[in-house]
């Protein structure tokens, strides 16, 4: 299981980078959702991985998951969406603004 | 008592000179020196006491944990440098009444020679080092508002400048010596430190401390190399030069290093470094001065000059050079003050300061004449006046080096040197200016000034006299408090007197006054004075040199590295992230020795499907619906994982911003071009693929690092204390509302902020979304289909009830505010999806705005409310009520904290879409309209 959520951190982080470098808003905003993927599931895993369980403690159960990483990455998720939000607007004011969608502002 | 009031009075009072001459014509000089006589009584009513030896320490506690108390303290040395602050203060407020033109603000004048007072005092009278740098910077910019009083000169301007960067850098380096000196010895306040001189000494960051704090003491006082600033100054108005730069705050790096005396003198590296300075500054400065041509350079150099012997008596570190020392500050203080307000008087009343072009003054204004040259005297170490009596301690002192072996001649002999040069500037300022024929040309015709102008001078040289000829009933008392205070123990044997019998130090005055008269008269034989112009080394160059080389530097650098491109803004950020981690990580093993989780067959397809989703949308995002679309299947395959990784609420939260963040983006889209056009290079799409997949695999290796690695948690506290602390089951959810409910609620404001933000960047904007799809044809005819809005409308209250029901059993189970109030939000954009915008905003038609700052309200008061139970902020309480049907409920204020954090989330989400839904402009949606 480490490996492949390792894998998929990587990924994620290696095709944000390549979007947050592009010159256009859009692709920088997929890169950026996909970096933030990337960066809560890391937070998420320090807390190490845990199957087949849950931070419910009226389950009884012999194994929990570390209930810290989780509770930060549900707010990192909720404020990520904000953040997201944001850019996108102002991405559409760069428009108005600069005439294009060029991040460096205009068409360049 | 009270010392505080001595520092506060002209601190505070710097003020009223401007109030009360706007308000009631009052004389700001009369204001002033109210004020200064005010503190000088004070003083004085203590002055008794002092001199018979007592010390008094007043202290209030300020920020104990740092060390940093308000402590004052008076003993003779304070009370020496107290008298010369407010006497002297006194005469050049009522000097510089007469010298200031009508045309200069006299308010501004007198406000900032108050502050410059308070600052010294507070200086002079801290007990408290931390106190005391902090007074000390501020002599460094009040003096810098002085020197640039006249601020519509160029020299002004660039002398203040200089002297604040000076000054102000070592202020930085005495600090730092400060703060370790504290370290060492356990306490800021003086008391303790020179007591501690042994323990100073013998620690190994003596040396350190001594750099540091001569750094503050040597280019506050002048000294080599750090003197060049003290001649700039000049460009200050008269007056201030005569204060600052003879009496007070120049002797400030003097007063540092007699009141450390105890804590620092004595060491090898003391005397070479001090005494050397001293000596370099004293032969180089006298040197210098008889060349300057301007009165003012003239009497700067010459300052610098006698600083460097003071300098130089107290890197001696003998008991009975401490006391010449003291004694030269006194005498040097009165005489130049004199000098300097002479100097001011000829300029005033001949329109010059050029000795060049002066001339025979002594017929127009022969008591002024009178007067200077009793003063040059002094400075020249005539016998009968005060300069001589100090000038022979000091000769006599000089045989007293124990550290100079064979060598020790080299003392005397420059001394003597010294001496000489000291005597033929001396004779310089008097002879080229008072004597000689009459002054061709000069802008003003010559005459005495006014009569108040001269009384100053007439006091201070009286006070040359007096201390010249009966050191031993004028002088005394203050000069044993004093020199007593600076050893802080017994003073050994000395007597103030003019004769000693023939012995040598007696033979090098009477060298030196010879030697110095042979020079200036034999002057035009070696070489045309006048003539003569000096392009010494100029301390002024190399420092806005160096200035400049740092600003072209930068900005060279910011061209370079700052081209206003955020496409490479970003690069460089990676980057560099990646050469820090990669040195940081230089060295470590990648794996470590965890067990591994052994994987299953779902877990690896939900990852390659992950995988490949990922890099499709990195290698399609230039088709841009396509690509949204991929990036909607990554985050559901995030979810899954979440899911499977054991963290339900985590799923949930993701499932439903996955669905918001599309839609949003989608909403985006409408007024975005449908596609990115093609990369300019291929070069710089290979450029960064390489990046990517470096910062992709190093991140890859830190995670595998990480999760193979075994690890302590405190979660066993979270998880054991949920329940009977947070009376609930879902710790996630207790930690998010209970025991971490500070940070949520931090969070939850950002939120907020967040929204605040978007409305702001929304506000006025209004954008043409296209009238064609991307492939050329019209929009659908049929606007919002049927059946999603037949389906919409009976999923709002269903979606309500799922919102409330996740809401009331997220303490307990996957659910909460967050998630809840991303359901509703959901439910409701839907309703904008399907009816559009228009339409939504007719049926609910809330103010979101309102709707985020209750839930901050909400969420902000029950914290609060905890108060009124006498408890910290947030904290939480639980009871249990029976209802009928449901039974037993659990009530906690938690959940009240959660509502808050439920209505926070629902207002963001529907600001941000039910603003960007409104986005389309009129005209486009008539454009629409018109297909």
């Amino acid at each position: 299981m480490e490996a492949l959520v390792a894998i998929a951190i990587g990924v994620l982080t290696g095709t944000g980078v390549f979007l947050m470098l592009r010159a256009r808003t859009f692709p920088v905003l997929l890169g950026l959702t996909l970096l933030s993927y990337a960066v809560n599931l890391f937070l998420f895993v320090s807390g190490r991985v845990v199957v087949a369980s849950a931070p419910l403690t009226d389950l009884g159960l012999a194994t929990y998951p570390d209930p810290i990483p989780q509770a930060l990455v549900l707010t990192a998720i909720v404020i990520g969406f904000g953040m997201t939000a944001l850019l996108v607007v102002l991405a559409l004011r760069a428009i108005r603004e600069t005439g294009g969608d060029h991040v460096d502002g205009g068409e360049r | 008592m009270l010392l505080p009031l001595v520092i506060l009075i002209p601190l505070l009072g710097a003020w009223l000179p401007a109030a009360l001459s706007r308000a009631f014509g009052i004389d700001p000089a009369r204001t002033a020196g109210a004020l200064v006589i005010a503190a000088l009584a004070i003083v004085l009513a203590q002055a008794g006491a002092v001199l018979d030896g007592a010390t008094f320490v007043q202290s209030w506690p300020w920020i104990p944990s740092l060390g940093l108390n308000a402590s004052f303290r008076l003993d003779g040395f304070a009370l020496l440098f107290a008298l010369l602050i407010l006497v002297i203060g006194v005469l050049v407020v009522l000097y510089a009444r007469y010298y200031l033109a009508p045309e200069d603000s006299k308010e501004r004048f007198y406000g900032l020679l108050l502050l410059f007072m308070g600052a010294m005092l507070g200086v002079v009278l801290s007990e408290n080092l931390l106190l005391l740098v902090t007074f000390w910077e501020l002599t460094s910019l009040s003096s810098f508002l002085l020197i640039g009083f006249w601020r519509h000169q160029a020299d002004a301007r660039r002398g203040a400048r200089l002297a604040l960067m000076i000054t102000g850098a070592g202020g930085l380096a005495l600090l730092a010596g400060v703060l370790l000196l504290g370290h060492v010895v356990g306490s800021f306040e003086l008391t303790q430190v020179l007591a501690s001189g042994a323990l100073i000494k013998a620690h190994p960051l003596y040396e350190t401390i001594l750099v540091l704090v001569l750094l503050g003491a040597f280019t506050k006082s002048a000294q080599f190399p750090f003197h060049f600033w003290l001649p700039h100054a000049m460009a200050a108005p008269t007056p201030v030069s005569a204060y600052l730069h003879s009496a007070t705050m120049v002797k400030a790096g003097i007063f540092l290093l007699g009141r450390l005396f105890p804590a620092l003198a004595g060491t090898e590296t003391w005397f070479f470094v001090v005494s050397g300075a001293g000596l370099a500054t004293q032969l180089f400065a006298s040197y210098v001065a008889l060349f300057r041509h301007d009165l003012k350079g003239l009497l700067a150099y010459s300052t610098v000059s006698h600083l460097g012997l003071v300098t130089l008596l107290f890197g001696l570190g003998t008991p009975l050079g401490e006391i010449a020392a003291v004694f030269h500050i006194i005498n040097h203080a009165v005489f130049k003050a004199s000098l300097f307000m002479a100097a001011g008087i000829i300029d005033h009343e001949t329109g010059t300061r050029d000795m060049r072009r002066l001339s025979g003054l002594a017929r127009y204004m022969p008591w002024t004449a009178a007067l200077a040259t009793i003063a040059a005297g002094a400075m020249a170490g005539v016998p009968l006046l005060n300069g001589f009596l100090s000038k022979e301690m000091f000769f006599a002192e000089t045989f007293q080096v124990q550290w100079l072996g064979p060598w020790y001649w080299i003392m005397p002999v420059a001394a003597t040197l010294a001496g000489i040069f000291t005597v033929a500037y001396s004779t310089r300022f008097v002879h080229d200016v008072f004597f000689g024929p009459a002054p061709q040309g000069l802008p003003k015709t010559p005459h005495e000034p006014p009569r108040w102008m001269k009384v100053p001078v007439e006091i201070l040289v009286s006070l040359c006299l007096l201390v010249g000829l009966t050191p031993a009933i004028t002088v005394d008392p203050l000069l044993r408090a004093a020199a007593g205070a600076v050893l802080q123990g017994p003073l050994p044997e000395f007597s103030l007197s003019l004769w000693h019998g023939f012995n040598l130090p007696l033979l090098m005055s009477v060298v030196a006054l010879v030697g110095g008269a042979i020079v200036y008269f034999t002057r035009r034989y070696h070489f045309d004075l006048h003539g003569y112009t000096q392009r010494p080394v100029d301390g002024r160059k190399i420092s806005e040199d160096a200035v400049g080389c740092a600003v072209r530097g930068a900005r060279w650098l910011v061209e370079r590295v700052a081209n206003h491109s955020l496409q490479r803004y970003v690069l460089l950020l990676v980057v560099a992230a990646l050469a820090l981690g990669f040195t940081g990580a230089r060295g470590l093993t990648i794996t470590g020795t965890a067990a591994p989780t052994p994987a299953d067959g779902l877990a690896v397809l939900v990852t390659v499907a992950l995988v490949l989703t990922a890099i499709a949308v990195a290698a399609l995002h230039a088709k841009r619906l396509l690509a949204l679309l991929l990036v909607g299947i990554v985050g559901l395959a995030v979810s899954l994982a979440f899911v499977r990784m054991s963290a339900p609420d985590l799923a949930l939260t993701q499932l439903l911003v996955e669905i918001v963040t599309v839609l949003l983006l989608l909403l985006a889209m409408y007024f975005l071009p449908a596609e990115s056009p093609p990369e300019s290079s291929r070069a710089r799409l290979a450029r960064d693929v390489i990046v990517a997949v470096v910062a992709g695999g190093a991140v890859a290796a830190l995670a595998w690092a990480l999760l193979t690695r075994p690890f302590e948690s405190i979660a066993w506290y979270y998880l054991e204390n949920a329940k009977p602390e947070g009376s609930g089951y879902n710790v996630v959810n207790v930690i998010l509302v209970d025991f971490r409910g500070f940070d949520t609620l931090g969070e939850i404001t950002v939120l907020g902020i967040a929204a605040v933000g978007i409305l702001a960047l929304l506000q006025g904007l209004k954008l043409d979304g296209p009238a064609l799809d991307w492939e050329g044809r019209p929009w659908a005819s049929e606007r919002y289909p049927l059946m999603l809005r037949v389906l919409s409308q009976p999923l709002l209250p269903l979606a309500l009830l799922v919102s409330a029901y996740l809401f009331l059993r997220g303490h307990n189970a996957p659910g909460g505010g967050f998630i809840a109030g991303l359901v509703t939000g959901t439910a409701m954009l839907l309703q904008y999806v399907a009816q559009g915008s228009a339409w939504a905003s007719m049926r609910l038609p809330w103010n979101y705005t309102r709707v985020i700052a209750a839930g901050l309200l909400v969420a902000t008061a029950t914290g609060l409310a905890s108060w009124a139970f006498g408890a910290p902020f947030l904290t939480s309480t639980f009871g249990y009520v029976t209802w009928p049907v449901v039974g037993k409920f659990e009530l906690a204020s938690a959940m009240l904290f959660d509502l808050g954090i439920y209505l926070a989330v629902v207002g963001v989400v529907m600001v941000i879409i039910s603003r960007l839904g409104g986005l389309a402009g009129p005209s486009s949606i008539a454009s629409r309209e018109g297909q």
